[in-house]
């Protein structure tokens, strides 16, 4: 019987969303069972909220106090330990996973599959190389199977599950090299960080003004969306060049990406090319960003968001 | 102490890549090469611990063909002091890499290890945290700030949720996010001391290390292009399909 | 302010074919006559080859003279010209094949061969680093530098890391002073510290203005079947008219790719003209476009070329200094060939220098035997057999001035008893837009056509953002105030990196945008500017394309 492991991510109380888009490319391996290991000093609330994640078999609930935050080095031992059940193992391909994986994988001494964005087999997989420029499509020599998964690929599984939990003691000697010193959470702003939103409204030089802007920080506001511009935008001094969206500016990969009087120069494009859905309001029915957007509407950039935000 | 940095040769970050038509890789003839960004910043970290009177020695290791010296001497001109080319052919996976660089330190003993938190080739993001498990050192990766106090090091680290800080025991692996630092520019003088400091060339046989098992590219592709999608009428209808879908 | 300086006995600006010769041919000398020589290179581009866009159809002679033994080497010059067309395009879906004995004898290829100029510069710099010259990339030469007696001492390389606003940044460094008996000044065409040098010791003084055009080239992988390794195609006629030289090229190299491009003479006088459209739309004839149909655009890119042959060379030699290759301008437009004139007049340069030095001390000397030796030379034979070349296109158009050049080149062999010349620099050929027709360019299909940005996508051109802008206006009005009513601002079309825009306000009011990041260094607006109000200046080093195999 071959089984999947996937590594939880979670805060203590709350299971991250980047679990359950793990889980759907999981799903797609074609094994007999799908398990969620939840690591955590005390995980029961976790546990529940994995335990419904569609296809879950089993949840593997590891209780122990240094598990009270994410350590690389304190919990790839424990996962080493439950590996050995598994024909694979996969975390999210989150700062979390990365930083866990590869050391899992060392001790384990087979090579790990970085960023996974397409299951073709069991063994074999597509990822993305030169910063998404190129897929490579790669095999994984015999034996356990270690990957974090790309959460852009993959679309969260639902909550209707009923997997059972089951507490699992691992008795291993754990290093005491590492210690947690604290978190400071970003977005300490009210406005989350252009790289880490999930929702970017973003303006170009079609908002025509520094003070224009306003409308677009406004929008932002209301949907808690990070801002970000165009490097026209930019070059025509409206808003900071830390806002700069595109090839010699940020690249980012929100869940929606809504793009108010910017024509879609490939430059730009570069740094958008992986946003979840891309949203293009323009005055200019010929602008490229209605070639890659999604959703696309013709009009006046100030209408638009004044009706927007009144439907809103 | 002695800090150990590792520099990888790849594709320079301004280069448009190409595919190859057949599917074997991607085109690097006459394209410009570079040092990975990433390595550059912590090549420059290694350096500023090192002014701050905190480190004694700099000595920068890379891993692959002959060209790659080149790399070498970029961080020698920046002011490393020594540099050890493990001169192989052969693509290196990062397993292998980790391998070859716990047998450099062992060889060297350095109290730190500094990398780039991945290369923009491969992308893979594992050598610093495979190089620590293998090593059972910590590991503190996407870091963008490191304080060395004696025996420990304050590493804050770039996470997702926000900045998060390790204190870790040296030895340690610490894996450099782009905001550490601003790389210095090098000095056409040093460039030319550069060429004439010492580059200690090892093969994986003399530091005794094997290939470790790896993944086999079957083909390299082009990604999709992303499509075109619908062109709504109205503000109304563009809220309820955002509505629908649960972005809004 | 105090700067760190540095001594050589030559400092060479620039690692192209011109550079490079003099620097290898410095090295062969240095090792022949037994002397010490401290040669240094600096190339603004990120690396060699970063910046060299050439056809390029090479004629081997120079690489003959300078390594004999170039082909066990490994240059990379392999494709051999194996057939060459030439084609006479009258409309968008119409084209005739010249016969061969219509052709102007220059523009026969027997010998030659297809290269990426880019390569072989590469090639060219391990040479000479290999017999110890100090090769710099990403260092700038921003100024000259002058002794008290106003001679040449040297040049000074660019600032790094400073911000837009004239601030040193964090890790700001200063430039250098690079200094040598002798500066071989080899920037390529339009080189900026080339045209002070012209302008301080009055190089042009008794010669025609220099005649400019501007090269726009890409390179494209095509579908197997199409592919005729060793094939040369050149075309004339549309879609330029009587009155606009230029023509294109497609040059079939080496793994299924094709190096193609459009070459328009920067006398033209259509303000409404825009190059890189008419680049784009001359791929649309089947003559070209069957062989692109299938294919992949993989490069882009574009560099102004000098084409006013004899009458245009300046004088070479100055205190302290020496002009070579295309910075001076030895292109030989019936050929449209510079890579072999560039690299002998570096070698001469390097001849100049060696030969001087064993007579005496050099420092700060004119070394006026670079001109005689030029005179001297083939390269001077083949210009002056081909003299009436340009100036009878301009004179006549291309059909008359073209029947000209073929009675001119193969039945009198260019020695006719006289010599054309032509005084009107190109920056004042252009008629007030009121009286020219815009032409209607098609939209960029994304298959055989593009639009700029994404063409400079492919240039991978890229500049620090914090700097300051590097192309000044002399005078930041005159593109509102005069170039626009006049010429309805021609740099908004001339320029093909997309560098220069008018943008309205949300008041309507014009402003003048320079998109400076996009420059590819081709230095067309330097050249062409009505109002000669545009300075390009060398940006941060490293700045600038990176071009791979162009």
């Amino acid at each position: 019987m071959s089984k999947v492991l996937v590594i939880a991510e979670h805060d203590g109380s709350q299971l991250n969303g980047s679990t359950a888009r793990a889980v759907a490319c999981a799903s797609q391996l074609g094994l007999d069972a799908i398990d969620i290991a939840v690591l955590a000093a005390d995980g029961s609330a976790v546990a529940e909220q994995a335990a419904k994640l569609a296809g879950v078999a089993t949840v593997v609930l590891v209780q122990n106090p240094v598990n009270e935050n994410a350590v690389a080095a304190l919990l790839a031992p424990q996962i080493e330990a439950l590996a050995s059940d598994y024909s694979h193992v996969l975390a999210p391909s989150t700062t979390f996973g990365k930083d866990l994986m590869p050391r899992v994988a060392a001790h384990l001494g087979v090579p790990q599959i970085s960023d996974i964005m397409r299951v073709e087999s069991a063994t074999v997989f597509d990822r993305p190389v030169y910063a998404g420029n190129a897929v490579i499509t790669v095999e994984a020599p015999e034996g356990l199977i270690l990957g974090t998964v790309r959460t852009a690929s993959y679309p969260a599984v639902a909550q209707d599950g009923a997997a059972t939990i089951e507490t699992r003691e691992v008795s291993v000697t754990l290093p005491t090299h590492t210690r947690y010193e604290g978190l400071k959470t970003s977005g300490s702003g009210d406005r989350p960080d252009l790289q880490a939103a999930a929702k970017v409204v973003s303006g170009g030089r079609g908002v025509g003004s520094e003070e224009n802007f306003s409308v677009i920080y406004g929008l932002a506001d209301k949907l808690g969306a990070g801002v970000g511009a165009s490097r026209a935008a930019v070059d025509a001094g409206f808003i900071p060049n830390d806002h700069q969206v595109g090839q010699t500016g940020k690249i980012i990969a929100p869940e929606l990406y809504m793009a108010f009087g910017i024509s879609g120069a490939i430059q730009h494009l570069a740094g958008i090319k992986d946003a979840g859905t891309i949203v293009a309001v323009n005055k200019d029915a010929d602008a490229p960003i209605f070639e890659v957007a999604d959703y696309g509407l013709v009009g006046d950039l100030f209408e638009v968001i004044e009706e927007l935000e009144k439907a809103l | 102490m002695k800090i150990l940095v590792g520099v990888k040769r790849v594709v320079d970050y301004n280069v448009r890549i190409q595919v190859k038509a057949d599917g074997s890789g991607v085109a690097t003839d006459g394209v410009k090469m570079s040092m990975n960004p990433f390595d550059e910043i912590a090549v420059e970290e290694a350096l500023r611990i090192k002014e701050a009177g905190k480190a004694e020695e700099v000595v920068a290791v890379t891993i692959g063909p002959k060209v790659c010296q080149e790399q070498l001497r970029t961080a020698l001109a920046m002011g490393a002091d020594r540099a050890i080319h493990v001169e192989t052919d052969d693509q290196t996976q990062p397993l292998t890499g980790a391998r070859i660089l716990k047998a450099v330190a062992d060889k060297e003993e350095p109290k730190i290890v500094l990398l780039g938190k991945q290369a923009i080739d491969d992308d893979n993001n594992q050598t610093a945290q495979m190089l620590a498990g293998l090593s059972h050192w910590p590991q503190a990766t996407f870091a963008s700030e490191v304080v060395i106090d004696g025996d420990t090091a304050q590493v804050t680290r770039e996470i997702d949720s926000g900045l998060e800080t390790l204190s870790v025991d040296l030895p340690a692996v610490i894996s450099v996010d782009l905001r550490l630092n601003e790389p210095r520019y090098v000095k056409l003088p040093n460039i030319m001391k550069a060429k004439r400091k010492p580059i200690e060339v090892l093969t994986l046989a003399e530091l005794n290390v094997e290939v470790a098992p790896s993944v086999t590219v079957l083909k390299t592709s082009t990604p999709a292009k992303r499509e075109a999608g619908i062109k709504v009428e109205s503000v109304d209808e563009l809220v309820t399909i955002l509505k629908e879908k649960g972005l809004i | 302010m105090e700067r760190e300086s540095m001594e050589f006995d030559v400092v060479i600006v620039g690692a192209g074919p011109a550079g490079l010769s003099a620097a290898c041919k410095l090295m062969q000398l240095a090792e022949e006559k037994d002397q010490e020589l401290m040669v240094c290179v600096i190339e603004k581009g990120s690396e060699v080859g970063a910046h060299i866009l050439s056809g390029a159809v090479l004629e081997p002679t120079a690489m003959n003279e300078l390594f004999p033994d170039w082909k066990e080497k490994g240059a990379p010059i392999k494709t051999q010209v194996k057939g060459d067309e030439v084609y006479y395009l009258t409309g968008e879906n119409k084209g005739i094949k010249t016969p061969n004995f219509l052709i102007p004898k220059p523009m026969h290829n027997e010998g030659n061969y297809i290269v990426s100029m880019a390569n072989v510069s590469r090639w060219l710099a391990e040479q000479a680093e290999g017999m110890g010259v100090e090769i710099f990339p990403g260092f700038t030469a921003s100024e000259i530098l002058f002794n008290d007696d106003g001679s040449v001492k040297g040049v000074l390389t660019g600032d790094m890391g400073v911000a837009e606003d004239g601030s040193e940044k964090d890790g700001y460094m200063p430039g250098m002073e690079l200094l040598a008996k002798q500066t071989i000044f080899a920037e390529g065409c339009r080189g900026h510290l080339g045209k002070q040098l012209m302008e301080t010791f009055n190089l042009r003084d008794n010669v025609d203005p220099q005649h400019y055009g501007l090269g726009i080239k890409e390179v494209w992988t095509i579908e197997p079947e199409k592919h005729q390794e060793g094939l040369v195609v050149h075309t004339a006629g549309w879609p330029l008219d009587d009155h606009t030289e230029g023509g294109g090229f497609l040059y079939h190299m080496e793994n299924n790719q094709v190096a193609l491009g459009f070459i328009i003479a920067l006398n033209y006088t259509n303000p409404h003209l825009s190059p890189f459209d008419e680049m784009q739309r001359w791929k649309l004839n089947p003559k070209i476009a069957h062989f692109l149909e299938g294919g992949e655009r993989v490069a882009y890119g574009a560099r102004a070329v000098n084409k006013g042959g004899m009458q245009s060379v300046p004088k070479l030699s100055f205190p302290g200094g020496l002009l070579v290759g295309c910075d001076a301008g030895f292109l030989n437009g019936a050929k449209i060939k510079g890579n072999h004139t560039a690299m002998k007049t570096g070698m001469l340069a390097a001849e100049a220098i060696m030969e001087s030095m064993l007579a005496g001390d050099i420092s700060s000397k004119e070394l006026s035997l670079l001109d005689e030796k030029y005179k001297a030379s083939w390269v001077f034979d083949e210009l002056h057999k081909t003299r009436n070349f340009g100036p009878a296109l301009h004179k006549f158009g291309t059909v008359i001035g073209g029947a000209f050049a073929w009675l001119d080149q193969n039945i009198f062999a260019g020695k006719l008893p006289f010599t054309w010349h032509n005084t009107t620099p190109d920056h004042e050929t252009l008629k007030p837009a009121a009286l020219a027709k815009a032409p209607v360019y098609p939209k960029p299909d994304g298959k055989l056509t593009f639009d700029k940005l994404s063409s400079v996508f492919l240039s991978s051109t890229n500049h620090e953002e914090d700097q300051p802008c590097h192309l000044k206006l002399n005078d930041p009005s005159i593109p509102i105030s005069q170039n626009l009513p006049l010429y309805d601002e021609p740099a908004q079309r001339y320029c093909p990196a997309g560098v220069y825009e008018v943008v309205a306000d949300e008041n309507g009011e014009k402003k003048f945008q320079i998109n400076g990041q996009n420059c590819v260094h081709c230095k067309t607006c330097d050249i062409k500017d009505p109002a000669q109000n545009i300075t390009w200046v060398t940006p941060e080093g490293g700045g600038g394309p990176n071009y791979g195999n162009m």
